[in-house]
């Protein structure tokens, strides 16, 4: 069954007298990769921040599975928020706690279980996202770019959502382990039958993952098809799909 | 035909049957990790003895994630080291099939099955002792570290104002100047505040005890002496070790976690020159012009208790105050307020740029800023007090 998972329309931003978004819609359908591009300063986390809950839209609708979470209250929105899972750019790893103890901090919260069903849990999340046993009870200053990347995966994973925010997940990782990190989501959104929404610049790994992209243009998105959308007319859109970087990949797909 | 007996519905998680051909187990509703304590409580309801068989039917289930897939992993591997043959009516779950894969290799990690390993006798009998023992010897060496550490912290400071020394620009008097204004200036009204409330105070209390004798008058001497020598520059140095002590400890701190120190480092600026010198010295600067500041108020503040409690005219009040100091009472004073403020500042720079891996640490090291930063002033006050006895001042 398509329904949309996630539902923007019409959202508005504005920071005084700086329109950020005027009239944003976009809609994910479950089991889909959806990928949302855009110009520095084009307000992709900001729509993170207003789909996430952290901040409220001044118009607009935002469903997620098909209520509007800019008008709930807050324990609705806890409800809703346990729902979905979120890594953003640098980690957020809680400094102070153990990988072990980050992963199993969303379950603390939210589900009652007794403490050794909730380590062996928090352990079947940190194996499933490639890290090694050892990383279990290293602190993220110890760890490396990469396993603080599959780290915050394995906290967004803890309630098992269905959906799944990544910020920027390659960010900051060299092509190999980047193309190792697209792998793994693919493979958990297939496995695990999630729905990805991931801002990223990284035109590789929209390439690997995306089936859809919503392209920020002119305080609106653009949202299209991969092949659909790099045949788009915007001249912005051409020239983040059709630069020096880009050709390689259109020569690659045939698009 | 085999009757098939209804035995329990385990709130809505889960539906049992006992056949003859053994237990038939049908997963209903939503196996979500939001709902691990209702599938931990099904699960608990289910009495395997008795039955050789289990059979798993999933068709009616809605939902089942990874969280419930491992709990139903865990139940059936129990049921199988306990000698039970475990089958699912169709095809097994996808989920299940990606847990046991993930698992691979590794024991089935029930939390059931973790027998605690007994303690022998001895380990028993030597834990206590040996832990505090253990404990003790750690805590020294660490305060020796402390020790020889904050020397060193001294020794870089010293070396790195020394060299600031030898050109004006490596002082970086506008970064000095900027924390005179936030540790100084902006502690104006606080510091007044408290000043005035302590004179009143003292004022208050010894009016209520030199009356008695008949001398009333002396309250001034007691204010004008204790505000100028003693608690002028204590109160004011203790608000600023609160205020200021903590705020560099945070903010240096929160620049070693944001690794901006490494990259003052990397960039060739030495951060003690660039951070901390201009903190020290700053607050040098501020703390003697506070401690004025707390000395003109207490003053007033005598003045004003006299006149409206005591009935002491303005005048008199003055003419005693010039006879109650001597030339040295106000420097007595005033003389230790940068020795103070280094202190301070030394205490609150160094804890930050200790600081490391995590925010818990920052916390920690902000606290123990303040603690020490006070402690020391205190400390210092007392020798400050042997001493001037010692040189009759």
């Amino acid at each position: 069954m398509i329904y949309p998972i996630l539902e923007v329309i019409g959202l508005v931003n504005r920071f005084g007298n700086q329109l950020v978004h005027d009239g944003l819609s976009m809609e994910v359908r479950t089991d889909e990769v959806f990928g949302i591009v855009g110009g520095s300063g084009t307000g992709k986390s900001v729509l993170l921040r207003s789909i996430l809950g952290l901040q409220r839209p001044q118009a607009g609708i935002i469903r997620i599975t098909g209520r509007d979470i800019t008008r709930m209250s807050s324990s609705q929105l806890s409800e809703v928020k346990a729902r979905y899972g979120v890594t953003f750019q640098q980690g957020a790893l809680y400094s102070a706690l153990t990988v072990r103890e980050n992963v199993q901090l969303p379950m603390i919260e939210h589900v009652e279980m007794d403490p050794e069903a909730r380590d062996e849990l928090a352990m079947l999340k940190i194996r499933l996202t490639g890290l090694p046993a050892d990383a279990a009870d290293k602190y993220p200053s110890q760890l490396s770019g990469g396993m603080i990347k599959r780290a915050a995966l394995a906290r967004a994973l803890a309630l098992d959502p269905q959906l799944l925010f990544l910020d920027e997940p390659t960010s900051g990782l060299d092509p190999i382990s980047a193309a190792e990190f697209d792998e793994l989501i693919l493979y958990l959104q297939k496995e695990l039958h999630l729905t990805v929404v991931m801002i990223t610049h990284d035109l590789d790994s929209i390439f690997r993952t995306c089936n859809r992209v919503g392209v920020i243009v002119d305080r609106h998105m653009e949202v299209d098809t991969l092949e659909g959308i790099v045949n788009n007319p915007h001249p912005w859109i051409q020239a983040y799909f059709h630069g020096e970087r880009a050709r390689l990949h259109l020569e690659h797909h045939g698009a | 035909m085999p009757i098939a007996q209804r035995l329990a519905n385990g709130n809505g998680m889960l539906e049992v049957r006992r056949s003859e051909e053994g237990l038939e187990l049908e997963l209903t509703g939503e196996w979500r990790a939001l709902r691990f304590g209702e599938i931990e409580a099904a699960l608990a309801t289910i009495d395997l003895a008795g039955t050789r068989r289990v059979q798993i039917s999933t068709s009616r289930l809605a939902e089942l994630d990874l969280s419930g897939a491992w709990r139903l992993h865990c139940f059936i591997e129990k049921a199988r080291s306990a000698g039970r043959e475990v089958a699912f009516k169709s095809a097994p779950p996808d989920q299940l099939r990606l847990v046991e894969q993930t698992l691979k290799g590794q024991s089935p990690p029930c939390s059931q099955q973790k027998p605690k390993v007994p303690l022998s006798l001895l380990e028993e009998l030597e834990l206590p002792a040996m832990r505090s023992l253990t404990l003790l010897g750690q805590r020294a060496v660490l305060n020796v570290r402390d020790v020889v550490s904050d020397l060193a912290f001294l020794g870089r400071m010293s070396v790195t104002f020394a060299r600031a020394l030898t050109r004006w620009r490596r002082l970086r008097p506008i970064s000095i100047a900027r924390h005179v204004y936030d540790t100084g200036i902006t502690a104006i009204p606080i510091v007044s505040l408290i000043a005035f409330l302590i004179s009143v105070i003292i004022a208050y209390m010894s009016a209520q005890q030199l009356r008695n004798f008949g001398a009333v008058i002396f309250v001034v001497d007691l204010v004008t002496i204790g505000v100028l020598r003693e608690l002028g520059v204590l109160l004011t140095s203790i608000i600023v070790a609160g205020r200021s002590g903590s705020a560099f400890a945070a903010e240096l701190g929160s620049m070693k976690l944001n690794e901006e120190v490494d990259a003052l480092y990397a960039t060739g600026v030495d951060p003690y020159e660039i951070l901390v010198l201009p903190r020290v010295l700053g607050l040098v600067i501020a703390l003697p012009l506070l401690t004025i500041v707390a000395d003109i108020i207490g003053l007033a503040g005598g003045a004003l208790l006299c006149r409206v409690l005591l009935d002491i005219p303005l005048t008199q009040y003055f003419t005693r105050v010039q006879l109650a100091i001597t030339a040295t009472t106000f420097w007595v004073g005033i003389i230790k307020a940068p020795v103070f403020a280094m202190l301070i500042a030394m205490a609150g720079s160094h804890r930050g740029m200790q600081v490391r891996d995590s925010s818990r640490e920052l916390g920690r090291l902000t606290t123990l800023a303040v603690v020490q930063a006070i402690f020391m002033v205190i400390f210092a006050d007392a020798i400050f007090a042997v001493l001037f006895l010692e040189m009759g001042i």
